[in-house]
């Protein structure tokens, strides 16, 4: 079989899928289990507290009522941090939540478009791989930082296709191109994708994964694209791995040109 | 004495564990993060680290997110 293996464990399935936007918690649990993913984000917060006086109603759901750990791998992600040090704070207190010592880093650098912040991003992937973590870092979509990341010890490298949320598909296809060439770390192309075509097309480019959230929580039928999703990241693999022919200006004739009737 | 929980003030009678302070609050220990004074505990160390006068503490959970 074709697995996806992130520093010695496999995932049978290339799709990444986050927890966040769904209308409802039910939903998400559907389009999880369309999408066939195995592993899933989730973010870090404070826990909502009963203010002073206020009457604690029914125990408030928690995520993991809708995600069962023992079927899907909780990735924890540092989502909205600013500094490397908010995140590495955000990693410590994750694992601690999870049990596990993987982490999707994120140090935001810009509020409007979300690009990543590379400064602190590296610091903050070599602060917390010396302390054992397994690192998934969010990344522009730049060869030279990738490089970076990887000899800091990450992971994974996972460049954006596009800014989070904005379903442009890739934006540079190039840049995806060379970072493959670049790294020998599993390479996750991180948001940005749009429809299934964008997801194809990341596998198809040699990207090791897809991770994405609002693509499938934000359709209109996100259990539908759930599914979609699923099936294009296996066909751009399968296109991957099959080798493409080379492009051509002109045609080439796939009949016989003997035998034809009249000549 | 007074703590600061989650960024805001929250008064208490006495001293606490870490654990008693989450019973008090409904939280199931399993499913959050404590971090005491800047630092992560571990789940071990809940019945025996004390809350004191003047700390602070967090205390996380997962939610629901995909990027920042």
């Amino acid at each position: 079989m074709d697995h996806l293996n992130i520093a010695g464990k496999t995932f049978s399935s290339r799709l990444i899928v986050g927890t966040g936007k769904y209308s409802s918690p039910a939903v998400m649990a559907r389009a999880h289990e369309a999408s066939g993913a195995e592993m899933v984000t989730v973010a870090v917060r404070r826990v909502k507290l009963p203010r002073p006086g206020e009457p604690r109603g029914e125990r408030e759901e928690s995520l993991l009522d809708y995600i069962d750990p023992a079927r899907y791998f909780l990735l924890p992600n540092t989502a909205g941090c600013y500094t490397a040090d908010e995140a590495v704070r955000t990693a410590r207190l994750g694992r601690e939540a999870g049990l596990s010592n993987w982490v999707k880093l994120e140090v935001i650098g810009d509020e409007r478009t979300l690009f990543p912040d590379n400064e602190a991003l590296l610091d903050a992937t070599r602060t917390l791989v010396k302390e054992g973590f397994v690192v998934l870092p969010y990344t522009n979509d730049d060869p030279v930082v990738c490089r970076k990341l990887e000899d800091a010890g990450a992971a994974a490298v996972m460049p954006l296709g596009a800014p989070i949320g904005s379903g442009l598909g890739i934006q540079n296809v190039n840049n995806i191109r060379i970072i493959r060439e670049f790294t020998k770390v599993p390479l996750i192309v991180d948001a940005g994708v749009g429809t299934a075509s964008d997801a194809a097309l990341a596998m198809e480019l040699g990207a090791d994964g897809v991770l994405m959230n609002t693509a499938i929580a934000g359709a209109q039928d996100p259990v539908a694209m759930a599914e979609a999703m699923k099936l294009a990241v296996r066909a751009g693999r399968l296109a991957h791995l099959a080798g493409r022919i080379p492009r051509r200006l002109y045609a080439t004739t796939s009949s016989p040109l003997e035998g034809l009737v009249g000549r | 004495m007074k703590i600061t929980l989650n960024g805001d003030p929250l008064e208490l009678p006495g001293p606490v564990t870490v654990s008693a302070l989450l019973v008090q609050l409904e939280l199931d220990s399993r499913r959050v993060a404590v971090e005491h004074n800047l630092t992560v505990l571990k789940r071990a160390t809940y019945d025996t680290v004390e809350i004191r006068d003047g700390d602070q503490v967090e205390i996380v959970n997962f939610v629901g997110g995909g990027s920042a």
